[in-house]
């Protein structure tokens, strides 16, 4: 019998992190700082809004665009918060999450045998991604010594004549490095001077501690050939709600739209109105939020240090991205060995990619009592392997 | 007051038993300048005292919570101040506050029983010169306290693992 599979299905690699998650099943007491998403409940005026569009029955398709008063309403919000100019009725596509917002983008830029610079340590789903595009994903690593950053140095290196689109994550899951706005001027002259489209997920932009956050749609000269991610899972604790936004210039953004409409037609209505509701009147909530992460942050990464774990203090997102080069032990032995001996969960540096190896992965995104316990208990570990 | 001043009010209103190496680690600063700040804050009374919320139903407490609203004559020279100091002086009286609206002042009295508070605000309360009206309401129980909500919703289940 021939191959049921398709090829691109076949090239895509099984989760990384699967394992880890096996063993955890079952387990009792365990602290989980594997999990990539705010441990807060949605913001009750924000429920509020899902559950009566609910009651008043709107629980029909919006356009494939979005709803307009929420394309409306984001596009004055990108443009008070960031400086973005996007039109709302041309050039912002909202999505089911952050998920289909990059697929879709890929997709609208991407064509058979092209290569696209990813992000390394980065999200798991670009790579897949680009290959689900019958394109060709180039590791473009960020480096500890960088600040998790991405230098100009290591972009040209990346360069060749089939480099279609670079895909960067700032503030970056798992780092937690930030680029500011010299930083992307660094690699802007690269970006235009080989034709490049820039590929860029802020989804984890309010998350920023101590800077503000730059979006590089808002440089003259990378707007033209940006694609702005961005969504409402993380800064307004929505992940279930899966609404994501897509901003790009009209030429790329119709590209996506087709692409959207063809497979998942229209964002979800009730997530819609949600979010309208969190862009009018989330603010306050988000602004609590982003303080508790950033009280954490500070609480989380202290302890790592003092624990022995080099642990640079992450200036964004809610991910702290520890070396465990000291202890000898490869990042998935210790990941795994901390989960079955102390019932401390993180993730392998290693599953975001090669430049993440020797690093773990910790979402500070729990309750501090539970941080301060899972220092205790990573630091019983250490311990535990230096009497060995 | 500054920025890291509020923070520390913010942590201390939230818990004020937060270990203060924790604090100083939170806010960014040194123990020292930590223990500073607390002390300034504590000296200036913007700090008036360090508590707990307790969920007294649940502690088996028989006391009487009610809120008693007070419509007075302000006197002339001190408005609504003097009145205030005198009623606030009542043990029984946990909370008094001066509000817009119908109603001049709300109170939070504790008694041991319905008949005690009903006495207090009849023998001591509506007596009182300038008290014009009072309303008295009991509460049958409480949902939130101070920020605390007291029912026990489980948080949603999450998996222990995601990108």
């Amino acid at each position: 019998m021939r191959n049921i599979v398709s090829e691109r299905a076949r090239l895509i690699p099984p989760s990384g992190i699967r394992k880890y998650f096996d063993l955890c099943i079952g387990m009792q007491d365990v602290i989980s700082l594997g999990v990539g998403e705010p441990d807060y409940a949605t913001p009750w005026k924000i429920c509020e809004a899902g559950i009566y569009s609910i009651e008043q029955g709107i629980t029909s398709y919006t356009s494939n665009r979005g709803y307009a008063p929420l394309c409306e309403a984001l596009s004055a919000d990108l443009a008070h918060r960031y400086g973005l100019r996007y039109s709302p009725d041309a050039e912002i596509i909202i999505t089911s999450g952050v998920s289909e917002a990059a697929d879709i983008a890929i997709r609208a830029v991407v064509d058979p045998g092209d290569e696209v610079l990813v992000i390394d340590p980065g999200y798991v789903s670009y790579a897949p991604c680009v290959t689900l595009a019958g394109g060709v994903p180039v590791p473009l690593p960020c480096r500890a010594d960088d600040r998790f950053k991405i230098t100009a140095e290591g972009l040209a290196e990346r360069v060749t004549e089939r480099t279609k689109a670079v895909i960067l994550n700032f503030p970056n899951n798992p780092t937690g490095g930030v680029m500011g706005r010299d930083d992307y001027r660094e690699i802007a002259d690269i970006i235009v001077d080989n034709d490049l489209v820039l590929i860029s997920d802020e989804v984890y932009s309010e998350l920023t501690y101590g800077g503000t956050h730059c979006s590089p749609g808002t440089m003259d000269d990378l707007r033209e050939r940006t694609i702005v991610l961005n969504g409402f899972s993380k800064a307004y604790a929505m992940t279930g709600w899966r609404i994501g936004y897509l901003c790009a210039p009209k030429e790329i953004c119709d590209a996506a739209l087709k692409i959207h409409q063809y497979v998942m037609l229209c964002a979800p209505v009730m997530g819609q109105l949600a979010a309208l509701a969190a862009l009018r009147e989330g603010e306050e909530d988000k602004d609590a939020m982003v303080r508790e992460y950033r009280l954490r942050r500070n609480l989380f990464v202290e302890g790592l240090n003092r624990i022995g774990l080099t642990c640079h203090l992450p200036e964004g997102a809610f991910y702290a991205f520890p070396s465990v080069e000291s202890t000898g032990l490869s990042d998935g032995e210790f990941a795994e060995r901390l989960l079955v001996e102390q019932k401390v969960a993180v993730v392998p540096g290693s599953v975001f990619g090669e430049g993440g190896t020797g690093h773990l992965r910790c979402a500070y995104a729990v309750g501090r009592e539970d941080l301060s316990v899972a220092i205790e208990r990573m630091g019983a570990f250490i311990e535990g392997l230096d009497r060995r | 007051m500054d920025e890291k001043d509020h923070l520390i009010l913010h942590l201390l209103e939230e818990n004020s038993r937060i270990p203060l190496e924790d604090l100083a680690t939170m806010v960014e600063i040194d123990l020292d300048e930590a223990k500073a700040r607390i002390k300034t804050l504590e000296e200036s009374k913007i700090i008036r005292k360090y508590g707990a919320v307790v969920d007294w139903e649940r502690a088996g407490d028989g006391d009487v919570t009610s809120i008693i609203a007070l419509k007075v004559s302000p006197e002339r020279d001190a408005g609504y101040d003097k009145i205030a100091e005198r009623i606030a002086r009542f043990a029984e009286v946990k909370t008094l506050r001066l509000v817009s609206g119908r109603y001049d002042f709300i109170l939070l009295v504790k008694g041991r029983t319905m008949q005690e508070i009903a006495r207090f605000v009849s023998e001591h309360i509506a007596p009182m010169d300038g008290i014009r009206e009072t309303t008295t309401q009991f509460v049958l129980k409480t949902y939130k306290e101070n920020g605390t909500p007291y029912d026990e919703r489980e948080a949603s289940e999450r998996l222990p693992y995601s990108f």
